[in-house]
């Protein structure tokens, strides 16, 4: 300690402040602590008032969300012992497992597109941000505001001309339509996001090695790129969880072949009445890894959110 | 060196080596920024126009073959004098108003406390980040289950605290409280939005300015509305801005938990515009409605824009 500081908070209003904030986190992460929990119940659990806290935990939740299912007669059921472990917590309901649901298919669809099109944006975001950063671009200054003003289109507005577009061009319902869409939406904030990144290098770098005898496209990639790797990684994963999370775009332009996992989650409530730990199940797998990124990106994220316009 | 770009430079036959290396500074920025300009151009401007082309006309995306007619300012004349649609916007208006007041009134507390720099705060600070993050379809339809009456974890706690009967009330079921049961839901997903923003506006006010205002024996209060609140302002105000145009076009977590109703109460724009658009299958009377809302955010964002400027210029 450093002696005395007027600014220095006194140690009880840290006390206060510390079980302030932790009673708000606690509060904050009920909703997602239950997710977690209810996808480890059987649905009479799930269902039960009071709600349960202690239960026996099941994986039938998980069993549910990745098969499909069929009532058989006893003598059937009798004939064919179960053979395996998830055979066993269906036959509880008197059915068997008849093939995979289409979870597995959806989750796989929210990887290509979601992989595909941060690929894609922050590739091209590279390219242009450098040029943006480095060169004299007419409508460079404007570039922030027009980033805004794509955003302040409402995505449901944006679906009734790309909709049309896409059924005369055949992209409807594919993989490649819904990456070139996602990547169409992010590739302005990713532009703007590693400008900001680019501008932090400084050109003397390059400049240097442009004198050693570098073209300018070696220059951008031995030396400016290396610099920019970790605001390349942390707009990737923006533009990743973008894609992810994004719903409006998908349930209106995605119907089977490419649908993703976020408009396909609530419907597993159809499928044999309300299957809320399936649901649950589904919403954990598909959750955990957006919560990892969110961890691993704490430093940059606000200036991914606020599209650089707040840096700290 | 065996690195990958020497490999490939000299892998490269002379001729085009030397082309490449020929390419100017301006042709580099146009390779480089012109992939960029033209996907914006086809998945941004290009449909923008096309909306505001179809606005004009009685074109129906589910009948192709149908004559499609010019019908002039017609379906914008229709829109602003809809009643109904005044109530949507009404019930947006609601939705804005007080998921705003609630973000900016719990997030600046939170970063208030958070700026003491207490032991473990930046632990607490990612935890309660972690809601915004996550799919707000997902999320929203997950709440639906909290939500539920007799069942719900949501009436449970309610209960707990206040002894009315778990059955008694229904969130998303009732016209009085359906309306707020969005509000809570998007301010427990957005709040940490705002308190990130004002984290930072709290973390730039140097110390010094503190201390010179203690030594000039400025009351605590005093600080917080001559320093702290001034100085924070323009952040506060930006978070206003980003959630103001994120909610004016809520889609996904609303059309989950309650999908506009009961009723209309909790049928928001971007729903209702939905609900024109791909279940009704009026493209060209959607689209003008599109364009005004577009308008309207466009506006509003604009004139809001101006404001912040003048508080940053102070």
């Amino acid at each position: 300690m450093s002696g005395f500081s007027v600014t220095e908070p006194t140690p009880r209003s840290k006390r206060i402040a510390a079980t302030l904030v932790t009673l708000y986190a606690v509060i904050t992460m009920i909703p997602l602590l239950w997710i977690f929990i209810t996808g480890f119940k059987s649905p009479a659990d799930a269902i039960a008032y009071p709600p349960k806290v202690m239960f026996e935990p099941t994986l039938e939740g998980y069993v549910n969300l990745f098969t499909t299912r069929t009532r058989q007669t006893q003598e059937y059921l009798d004939a064919n012992p179960p053979d395996t472990w998830y055979e066993e917590i269906v036959r509880q309901y008197d059915m068997t497992v008849v093939g995979p649901s289409k979870f597995g298919e959806r989750f796989f669809n929210s990887v290509i597109i979601g992989f595909g099109s941060t690929f894609l944006s922050v590739f091209l975001g590279t390219l242009a941000a450098y040029a943006f950063s480095r060169f004299r671009i007419p409508f460079a200054d404007d570039l922030l505001f027009f980033i805004l003003s794509t955003r302040m289109m409402p995505p449901v507005a944006v679906a009734i001309p790309i909709f049309l577009m896409y059924r005369q061009l055949g992209l409807s319902d594919t993989h490649l339509g819904m990456i070139l869409l996602y990547t169409g939406v992010n590739i302005s904030l990713a532009v703007w996001l590693l400008k900001g990144f680019i501008d932090e290098i400084p050109r003397e770098y390059e400049e240097a090695a442009l004198i050693d005898g570098y073209t300018r496209f070696q220059a951008f990639y031995k030396v400016v790129l290396p610099q920019a790797a970790t605001g390349i990684a942390s707009t990737a994963i923006f533009c990743l969880i973008f894609a992810w999370n994004e719903y409006a775009f998908a349930v209106l332009l995605t119907s089977a072949t490419a649908q993703t996992a976020p408009p396909f989650i609530p419907t597993i409530i159809g499928v044999g009445g309300l299957d809320w730990p399936a649901v649950a199940a589904g919403a954990t797998l598909f959750l955990l890894p957006v919560m990892i990124f969110t961890i691993l990106l704490r430093k940059h994220l606000l200036r991914g959110i606020t599209f650089g316009a707040v840096r700290k | 060196m065996a690195n990958p770009v020497d490999r490939v430079a000299q892998a490269t036959p002379p001729t085009i080596a030397r082309r490449v290396r020929g390419l100017s500074d301006r042709a580099i920025a146009w390779i480089f920024v012109a992939p960029t300009i033209f996907l914006l151009l086809a998945i941004n401007i290009f449909p923008l126009i096309w909306t505001i082309k179809l606005s004009f006309t009685n074109f129906k995306a589910n009948r192709i073959g149908r004559e499609v007619k010019d019908v002039g300012l017609r379906n914008y004349e229709r829109i602003l004098t809809d009643s109904d649609i005044w109530l949507n916007m009404q019930a947006t208006a609601h939705f804005l108003f007080w998921t705003i007041c609630l973000q900016v009134l719990i997030g600046f507390t939170l970063a208030w406390l958070i700026n003491r720099k207490f032991k473990g705060n930046d632990l607490w600070t990612t935890i309660i980040v972690l809601p915004m993050m996550l799919s707000p379809a997902v999320v929203g339809n997950f709440w639906k289950f909290l939500y539920q009456p007799q069942i719900g974890l949501f009436n449970y706690i309610v209960t707990f605290f206040t002894g009315a009967k778990a059955s008694s009330f229904e969130m998303l079921g009732q016209v009085n409280l359906a309306p707020w049961s969005i509000v809570i839901v998007d301010t427990w997903m957005w709040t940490p939005f705002v308190m990130l923003i004002c984290l930072a506006g709290l973390r730039s006010i140097p110390d010094y300015i503190y201390e010179a205002a203690e030594i000039d024996r400025a009351s605590k209060i005093r600080q917080f509305f001559t320093i702290t609140i001034p100085m924070v302002l323009p952040f506060l105000m930006l978070a206003v801005l980003f959630r103001g145009i994120e909610n004016f076009k809520m889609f996904d977590l609303v059309v989950q938990l309650t999908g506009g109703g009961p009723g209309s109460t909790t049928e928001l724009t971007s729903i209702n515009l939905k609900r024109e658009a791909f279940e009704k299958w009026r493209t060209g009377y959607a689209s003008a409605y599109a364009i005004i809302l577009f308008v309207t955010v466009f506006g509003l964002a604009s004139i809001y824009v101006k404001a912040l400027n003048k508080v940053k210029e102070r």
